[in-house]
């Protein structure tokens, strides 16, 4: 009897240190990249300050750095994805877990697996060849009193904020769907069977499971927005890469994560490659901050569970 | 007092092993024949009964013979499962609910259900109540909808303990309580025929006796099927009882007979506790 309980105890606190190192091993890299990027762009940091995220100019000749027109490249484009993509992707996992039949589930999840695998470069070349034509296409056939509104405004170059925001729907979807998809599993039948029983329709019985769900989904939903948020490759394609802060969607912008794949290589001089480490950990603070909201706002919906688990363990405890 | 004597025509195909008894009630549910597949596996065999108004029916039965599947054929609650079929007739006021063209949400807002695993929404416990309520459009006003559902928390025996704290989440409530408030929820759409598939099966002996005496009260309104597991709440709650044996109806009667002098001898092995 004794020697496997004194092994499962060894095991036990083996377990529990490797676990334990490996957690801190994670906290100690995020603080060693934030570090990293933060001697990396003293140079920056000293020259501009806060300017740098107030400022338009990006100018490496005169050495004027403000990355205001790449922050807002990233998260216009980020959520314009985010606008995009989240309704098909709740329809793409409602469909596979509410309504699909039987045989036609794998094939889907399979299909919306293998979008997720396809990289990052590849989606760029298809985005030059097919949609930036195609987004041309749309633009030249935009009627003219629609022109006048800022979200249109431009001449039809292809390349630009839309093209940019419907390829990262596109990349975007496999994620939150599959995520999505994977929550609304995990909801109980019985309440689907509640509401049926209560006289609910399919569609109020799905409504329902996406009410409990809810919390899932806005994980799921902003899982997608962080991958928005720091793709590269393929948003570098088809966004123009010009440094403009513009509302319209026909117009050629430039992201965080763009004029870093771009511009480090060229990087001669000091200033310049701090600016551009500087851009690295503007990404990297935003992500985190994202992060946060996001973690904030799940645990906040969260709480209407909480007073059970509070009241199981104070039980727990009191017995 | 003119016995009501049961003025349907006698059955083409007679119940089997449940000889109809001249004190029968008014038919609430007639079932004909009936036989359910889980795929190619029949669940339920040739189940015929007749379900009186205003009673109180147990199904009892050992483990796996069908009680639930059977119940759940009652308010098509089964459909969602794919791959199911069902066979014969369950008669419902005359008519079948299985006929084609049957409309699945007023039938089952007309036969309302309990679980057996209390399944609130996440929700407040007014929301809760007045969840089935508000899809089916049965209140006009908010005024109406607050009356509603303080009425169904108070049929439910549950209404002086969450009075104050309706807009409180449902999750928050004991497991007796979280139970009482699905049966007031299913309460407030007012149905004819309350179906509840072992109601506190997962509640302490307290909780169990107070659900009892809410289904003894509940009895002069609603026509009460319920299935269990445990002999002495058949006995303590039912009129009539219903004994399933892998899948077939073995005897059905009156409760004190059944378990008093039951016909055959697989229900006396499993009313006096020799088997199950
Ligand atoms: N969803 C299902 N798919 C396939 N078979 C099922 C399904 N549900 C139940 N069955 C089978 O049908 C039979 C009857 O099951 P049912 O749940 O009706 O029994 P029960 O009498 O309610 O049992 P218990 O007292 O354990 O709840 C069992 O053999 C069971 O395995
Ligand atoms: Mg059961």
């Amino acid at each position: 009897m004794a020697p496997p309980r004194l092994n499962t105890r060894g095991d036990e606190v083996l377990f529990r240190a490797g676990t334990g190192t490996f957690a801190l091993l994670l906290i100690a890299i995020v603080g060693a990249i934030a570090l990293a990027l933060y001697e990396g762009s003293r140079l920056s940091i000293q020259a501009f300050g806060w300017q740098f995220w107030r400022t338009d100019t990006w100018d490496p000749v005169v050495g004027q750095f403000g990355a205001r027109p790449f922050i807002w490249g990233t998260l216009y484009s980020s959520i314009l994805a985010l606008i995009i993509s989240t309704p098909v992707a709740l329809g793409i996992a409602i469909y596979i877990s509410e309504l699909a039949p039987e045989a036609l589930r794998r094939p889907l999840v399979f299909v919306t697996e293998l979008l997720a695998a396809i990289p990052s470069i590849v989606y760029g070349l298809w985005g030059i060849f097919v949609l930036v034509p195609f987004v041309r296409g749309l633009q030249v056939a935009t009627p003219e009193w629609l022109r006048g509104v800022p979200l249109f405004e431009g001449p039809p170059l292809g390349v630009g904020m839309l093209s940019a925001a419907l390829i990262l729907s596109i990349m975007v979807i496999p994620f939150s769907s599959s995520v999505a998809r994977e929550v609304l599993k995990a909801v109980p039948q019985s309440q689907r069977e509640g509401a049926y029983a209560l006289g609910a329709t399919r569609w109020e019985a799905i409504r329902m499971a996406l009410f409990y769900a809810r919390t899932g989904i806005v994980g799921a939903v902003m899982l997608g927005f962080g991958r928005a948020l720091g793709e590269t490759m393929a948003v570098t394609m088809v966004i123009g890469n010009s440094p403009n802060i513009s509302l319209s969607l026909y117009a050629p912008q430039y992201t965080m994560a763009a004029v870093l794949a771009n511009e480090f290589a060229e990087a001669t001089d000091d200033l310049y490659l701090n600016a551009l480490v500087e851009i690295g950990l503007v990404l990297f603070a935003i992500t985190l901050v994202i992060n946060v909201i996001s973690r904030t706002f799940i645990w906040s919906m969260d709480r209407q569970r909480r007073p059970r688990l509070v009241r199981t363990a104070a039980m727990r405890a009191g017995a | 007092m003119t016995l009501v004597h049961t003025s349907v025509p006698a059955l083409a195909v007679p119940p089997r092993d449940a000889p109809l008894e001249p004190w029968q009630r008014p038919v609430a549910i007639d079932v004909e024949r009936l036989n359910f597949f889980y795929g190619a596996k029949r669940a339920l065999e040739d189940i015929s009964v007749r379900i009186s108004s205003h009673l109180v029916t147990a199904f009892i039965g050992p483990s796996g013979c069908g009680k639930s599947t059977f119940l759940r054929t009652l308010n098509r609650m089964n459909d969602i499962i794919p791959g199911t079929r069902v066979e014969g007739k369950v008669l419902i006021e005359g008519r079948d609910i299985y006929a084609p063209g049957t409309d699945v949400v007023a039938l089952r807002r007309r036969v309302g259900m309990v679980f057996q695993k209390s399944n609130p929404f996440p929700k407040t416990i007014f929301e809760n109540v007045a969840y089935g309520v508000r899809i089916n459009g049965l209140t006009r006003s908010r005024a109406e909808l607050e009356e509603r559902v303080e009425e169904s928390l108070q049929s439910a025996a549950i209404w002086d303990e969450v009075k104050d704290r309706l807009h409180d989440s449902a999750l928050a409530l004991s497991g007796g309580q979280q139970q009482r408030l699905c049966i007031a929820r299913a309460l407030a759409i007012r149905p004819e025929i309350l179906l509840m598939d072992e109601p506190a099966s997962a509640l302490d002996p307290i909780a169990t006796q107070r659900i009892e005496e809410l289904i003894y009260s509940l009895k002069s309104s609603y026509t009460i099927v319920i299935v269990t597991h445990n002999m002495q709440q058949a006995a303590r709650v039912s009129d009539r009882t219903a004994f399933f044996w892998l899948g077939r109806l073995i005897e059905y009667g009156a409760t004190d007979r059944i378990f008093t002098n039951p016909a055959e001898k697989l229900t006396e092995d499993y009313v006096t506790g020799r088997f199950g």
